[in-house]
């Protein structure tokens, strides 16, 4: 622990060492002139107060030579303090922008399976609390060791004035520190407690309010605020705990410096009678008490600090040792102005059953997401994806772009193993978009072509408007006050569902990818849109080098969309059940049948239970005993 | 329904309509524990300040009366003084406990009252104030801003009553030693005092900005979250990389201009106290000569000048943590005052029993707050043991109608009766019991698949409801997807139900609705994400309640209109159209279009 403590202050001084040196230094100039404020004092007392109130002529003349001696001090004194404050905050901003650089770099550098593993809260903390917890003890840190500085002179000069006072002004450091110790010992964990309830009370909050129209529509309020008020009486307990310890150590620590000034005046005026000292130097060692009082406690605040510091480092560290990216290639994959070829060979996806660890091959408690799944679909195809709620779909098409790598057998495109090819290339020319939509808090056009403005190779403004306008959401954009430089809130929040959705489409259209993979991309947009939106992706495909069809993967449930496709896949519980045409599958695939005359064959139901002595038979079990 | 038009009647209150001392007044009113026993705090307050003066008093005795007596040092006299201002110091001290105690414990009974009353009250508010605000910015009304004001209490306040009150006894004790004195100290501190007003605002100004970047921050870093998939499908990892690194250090440059902003301030606290220490040796050593002051006495000077400068360094931040603690306050106040729009009948309710449940809408008009009217003069009847499909265009209204008849909503016209008493007569809980909706996005909670589906249920005892809940699957014809969950209804469903797909989330959220075995089940486009085989299954069983309850479907996919017993098409806010599907298909209208192009899109 004190290793590890050591080696984190060490380790935080030395990546901003021109900062440290700069504040320790300052701090030990602090420490110095603190000390000399209490021994000019005792100088001028002894020198000048009191034989000028004796009548000494001589002193009366230096009366005005003392006080400034005691300004001159004063300045340095105030400059140290400036000094210490200024570039310990400057230290402790640093550490934390270091930090979050580098977490902020870690988390755009990792796959999705180790996103997947970690929960979005927790990722958050690390960027936000643990890095306050673990630099928020360099705060008092060049504080601490000035005081070290200020000690070491402080008992220098007492020894020098008479060891009797200094035993009798250093008889209460030992306490002071171990009552520092004690008030650490029991406040860290009293601290931590009403830290990580404060946490949960968040935690609790931001699931409650998300949920309101949940808690509404069940009437769950009382529920919800007991879940709380539960939580939050608990805070108050470990918050007064928390204050009971702290009202105790104050006045313990405001009690100290006083006593030892009291000895101080026994012990001094005896030596006063031995004829060993003299005033000034009872007033210097009593005054030097007084100004202890609060920098001994820099200590405190260390010490306190330091193990939050440990956890908080710990939690972060956590994150920036994960391992790399995942292993890939540097094989290109040439935009040669065709949709490209798509094949799954033999692929399985299996994931661990408790999400928060790695898969291991040989770990027995995992669920299959897919399983055996061959498919080879041609360039400038349309194929659907058709299948049950809960059947894989959503895991199959984000094997395309490698937010999921298969778990066994491969993905290939135009014959390269997608794990073969440099990531940029992948992102360039396989594009998904996502059953929902995230919207950047950036303008319109930095939604769509998520490049900056200046950036080689960004996307013309008339690029952008022909993509809004094969999403069709280019009316919705003009109209909006700012075109493409509008500001869209926070995940979009000014649009509508089926806005977002559209403008996602846009952004991967933008692109013209050679691979297009819609995920049920269209769910929030009017049917008759949507078929415009479909039928324009095969037609519109004209200029800038721009004139081929991308080979499309939909995941869909309207039949009308699905009738858009050249061929349909149907997936069931991970398996590819058939492929073919739609009427190839409904004449010999009986699940499709299911699935893609379902409403039909419910309405001709229907119809018959019509007839007038047809009841539906009774179903429910509960219904009996209400 | 978006944020954009909401007036100021549906939304909270903003900060700065109360002054601080409102906001005081306001916030004991809210938490009367803050005041209990103050009286005795007080007291018990002054007690310990006193205690603090003890030492420049035996300093000065000790000088004067001990070192230099006029018989020589007098170690006795000094030693009997020391050990009676050590009794009183500690005397002090425990009284100083004893007030620290109890401030905490009423002020953190009363925030804990404050944070759960405001809780409470969210829950209260209308959809429409709910939606006005961002969640995050709601949670941190009973989190964040909350944990200021007990920051503050703990840290601050203490601090700021203990000054005021030593500084109180260290002036009284100054004037009995020497008003010239006196006058001159105060003559020193008060400049500064008048200074550190303006600096205390920048201060704040400062401190506001680097909260407003850390916020953007954090919300740049949330995007490198959330926006996980996104970044890595579009390979937008250095763009937002950059945008990071802006943000980190804007971040970084305003928190060093707030942290030089109050070194400085501070620093030229300890400046004027250490000078104060030269002037009281200057002026104190004339006045002595001149007779008016002993040595003892100007030496207690400087030590009493001590109990000045810790507050007179800490004013700023003190008075930086107040101005955030009352703000805070305010914001978590402007909650608790923020009306209620639908207000629940309470106990002078009239009771409505279980069983079968009419609805009716009695020229009903409903606009959203500065919005055009979205419903008006609609007059329709839901009679007990029927489904109702609810059709129309995106953006028709007939969401609306559907909030109306939860009362999630009030109307703006007529009135939404529930067999017959106007549904803000009915006890809210009573309402809840009987009529209830299952959103599109029904939220999930970070649980199983179990704990989730009995969420409305009554106890907190999951396991015991399973029994329950898996007839209520098998109803549902749902239990072929239940199995298929890597754990059953052991399945964590994560963050928001993000394990599960869209579809998935739907179904558990439809359970739990059908578990509250609901008189009246209200949904709204509850299925859209489900495939069509299991939506036809789940249209079947929901179709069989009909007679025990009633339905009504806010539905995209017309095979629910097919189903129903009763179809309403709503165009442009009006009831246009009722009447079983196969009239209305033969009326040839708006509802026989609509079939038209459905059929088409699906067959």
């Amino acid at each position: 622990m004190l290793r590890r403590a050591v080696q984190l202050l060490g380790r935080g001084m030395a990546s901003e060492p021109r900062t440290y040196v700069l504040a320790v230094g300052s701090s030990a100039v602090f420490g110095v002139t603190t000390v000399a404020i209490s021994q000019v004092l005792g100088k001028v007392t002894n020198a000048v107060v009191v034989p000028a109130l004796d009548g000494s002529a001589s002193a009366r003349g230096d009366i005005w030579p003392a006080g400034l001696a005691i300004a001159a001090v004063a300045l340095v004194l105030a400059a140290g303090v400036a000094g210490r404050r200024i570039f310990a905050g400057m230290g402790y901003v640093d550490l934390q922008a270091g930090h979050r650089t580098r977490i902020a770099r870690q988390l755009l550098r990792q796959p999705m399976s180790w996103h997947r593993r970690h929960a979005t809260g927790q990722l958050l903390a690390n960027a936000s609390s643990d890095v306050e917890a673990a630099t928020a003890v360099f705060n008092p840190l060049p504080f601490a060791l000035g005081v070290v500085v200020m000690f070491v002179v402080a008992a220098a000069a007492l020894l020098t004035t008479d060891v009797w006072i200094a035993l009798a002004a250093f008889v209460i450091l030992p306490v002071v520190l171990l009552v520092n110790v004690v008030f650490e010992r029991r406040m860290t964990p009293a601290a931590t407690r009403a830290q990580q309830l404060r946490g949960e009370i968040a935690d609790i909050a931001h699931e409650s309010f998300e949920a309101a129209l949940v808690v509404k529509s069940l009437g769950t309020e009382d529920r919800e605020e007991s879940r709380f008020a539960e939580r939050a009486m608990r805070l108050r307990d470990a918050n007064v705990r928390l204050g009971v310890v702290r009202a105790v150590f104050d006045p313990v620590m405001d009690l100290l410096p006083g006593l030892g000034t009291l000895l101080v005046l026994v012990v001094g005026t005896a030596r006063v009678a031995a004829g060993a000292v003299n005033t000034g130097d009872i007033v210097a060692a009593a005054y030097l008490l007084t100004l202890l009082a609060v920098p001994v406690r820099a200590f405190g605040w260390v010490l306190g600090d330091l193990p939050r510091a440990l956890v908080g480092y710990e939690r972060i560290a956590r994150v920036l040792d994960a391992g790399g990216e995942p292993a890939h290639g540097d094989l290109r994959l040439p935009a040669d102005g065709r949709g490209a070829r798509v094949e799954l060979r033999g692929v399985g996806v299996r994931v661990p059953v408790r999400p928060s660890l790695p898969l291991r091959e040989s770990d027995p408690d995992h669920a299959v997401l897919l399983e055996d799944i061959d498919l080879d679909l041609a360039p400038g195809r349309t194929v659907a994806l058709v299948g049950p709620t809960g059947a894989g779909k959503t895991t199959l098409v984000t094997l395309l772009n490698r937010l999921w790598d298969p778990t066994s057998g491969t993905v290939l495109i135009d014959g390269v193993d997608v794990r073969d090819v440099r990531p940029a290339d992948l992102a360039a020319q396989v594009a998904l978009v996502a059953q929902s939509a995230f919207i950047f808090e950036d303008t319109v056009r930095g939604n769509v072509t998520l490049c900056d403005d200046e950036e080689p190779g960004a996307p013309t403004d008339a690029q952008v408007w022909a993509a809004l306008r094969l999403a069709r959401v280019d009316a919705v954009v003009s109209a909006l006050p700012g075109g493409l430089d509008s500001p869209l809130g926070e995940r979009g929040s000014s649009l509508s569902g089926g806005q977002r959705q559209r403008l996602a489409l846009a952004r991967a259209l933008v692109r013209w990818p050679r691979v297009l993979v819609l995920d049920d991309a269209t769910s929030a947009v009017d049917p008759r849109v949507e078929q415009q939106i479909l039928a324009g992706l095969r037609t519109a495909a004209r200029g800038d080098g721009r004139d081929f069809a991308p080979t499309v993967v939909m995941v869909a449930y309207r039949m009308s969309s699905v009738l858009l496709a050249d061929e349909v896949v149907h997936l069931d519980a991970g398996r590819v059940v058939d492929r073919g045409t739609h009427d190839e599958l409904i004449a010999r695939d009986p699940g499709y049948r299911d699935l893609a005359t379902a409403y039909e064959r419910e309405s001709e139901r229907r119809a018959v239970a019509a007839e007038p002595d047809s009841e539906p038979q009774e179903l429910t079990t509960q219904e009996a005993d209400r | 329904m978006t944020n954009a038009d909401t007036s100021a009647d549906h939304t909270i209150g903003s900060s700065g309509t109360l002054g601080v001392w409102a906001t005081l007044r306001r916030g004991v009113q809210v938490s009367p524990e803050l005041l209990e026993g103050f009286r005795v705090t007080l007291l018990l307050a002054v007690l310990a300040a006193c205690g603090r003066i003890l030492v420049p008093i035996a300093v000065q005795q000790t000088i004067d009366g001990g070192v230099l007596a006029s018989g020589g040092p007098d170690v006795t006299r000094v030693a009997v003084l020391a050990v009676l201002a050590a009794l009183g110091l500690l005397l002090g001290g425990a009284c100083a406990a004893v007030v620290n105690v109890r401030l905490f414990r009423a002020s953190e009974s009363g925030l804990a009252t404050l944070r759960v009353k405001a809780f409470r009250h969210v829950h209260d508010l209308s959809i429409l104030t709910q939606d006005s605000e961002r969640r995050g910015s709601l949670v941190s009304r009973v989190t964040s801003d909350v944990d200021t004001i007990s920051l503050f209490v703990q840290w601050g306040g203490i601090m700021l009553l203990v000054s005021i009150l030593q500084i109180a006894v260290a002036t009284a004790l100054m004037a009995v030693y020497s008003w010239q004195l006196t006058v001159l100290v105060w003559l020193c501190f008060v400049p500064l005092l008048v200074v550190l007003r303006p600096l205390q605002k920048r201060v704040n100004v400062a401190y506001t900005r680097v909260r407003e970047r850390v916020g953007a921050l954090l919300g740049a870093i949330s995007e490198a979250v959330v926006g996980a998939e996104t970044i890595r499908a579009y390979g937008a990892q250095a763009r937002t990389q950059r945008r990071i690194d802006t943000a980190i250090l804007a971040t970084r440059d305003a928190a060093v201009r707030a942290q030089n902003l109050v070194s400085l301030v501070f620093s030229s606290g300890v400046l004027v106290a250490n000078l104060v220490l030269a002037v009281v040796v200057v002026a104190g050593t004339y006045l002595g000569v001149a007779g008016a002051l002993s040595a003892g006495k100007l030496l207690a000077f400087l030590f009493l000048v001590q109990l000045f400068t810790g507050p007179v360094q800490m004013a700023t931040e003190v008075l930086n943590e107040l101005q955030n603690a009352v703000a805070g306050w305010r914001r978590v106040l402007a909650v608790i005052d923020t009306p209620v729009q639908v207000i629940d009948a309470g106990d002078a309710g009239v009771v409505s029993p279980r069983g079968p449940a009419t609805i009716e809408l009695r020229g009903v008009g409903f606009a959203y707050p500065d919005g055009p009217p979205v419903l008006s003069g609609v007059d329709l009847t839901i009679p007990a043991r029927t489904s109702v499909a609810v059709v129309g265009a995106t953006g028709s209204g007939k969401t609306t109608v559907a909030k109306l008849i939860v009362r999630l909503l009030d109307p703006t016209a007529g009135q939404v009766l529930l067999d017959g008493v106007d549904l803000r007569d009915v006890r809210l809980a009573e309402l809840r019991r009987r009529v209830v909706m299952v959103p599109q996005e029904g939220f999930l909670f970070d649980a199983t698949v179990l704990e989730n589906v009995v969420y409305g249920l009554p106890g907190a005892d999951a396991v015991g409801h399973e029994p329950a809940v898996r007839v209520a699957v098998a109803n549902l014809g749902l239990t072929g997807w239940l199995d298929g969950l890597p754990q059953g209804l052991a399945t964590p469903v994560g963050q928001r139900g993000d394990r599960l797909s869209a579809g998935e989330r739907q179904l558990v959220a439809l359970v739990r609705a059908y578990l509250a075995e609901a008189d009246l089940l209200v949904l709204d486009e509850a299925t859209s994400a489900v495939d069509p085989v299991t939506e036809v299954r789940i249209a079947r069983a929901l179709d069989s309640l009909k007679h025990g309850r009633s339905t009504v479907t806010i539905a995209h996919r017309l095979s629910t209109a097919e189903a129903s017993d009763l179809v309403v098409v709503i165009d442009a806010g009006r009831v246009v159209e009722v009447g079983h599907h196969t009239e209305l298909v033969a009326s040839g209208g708006i509802y026989a279009a609509m079939h038209r192009s459905w059929v088409s899109q699906t067959r």
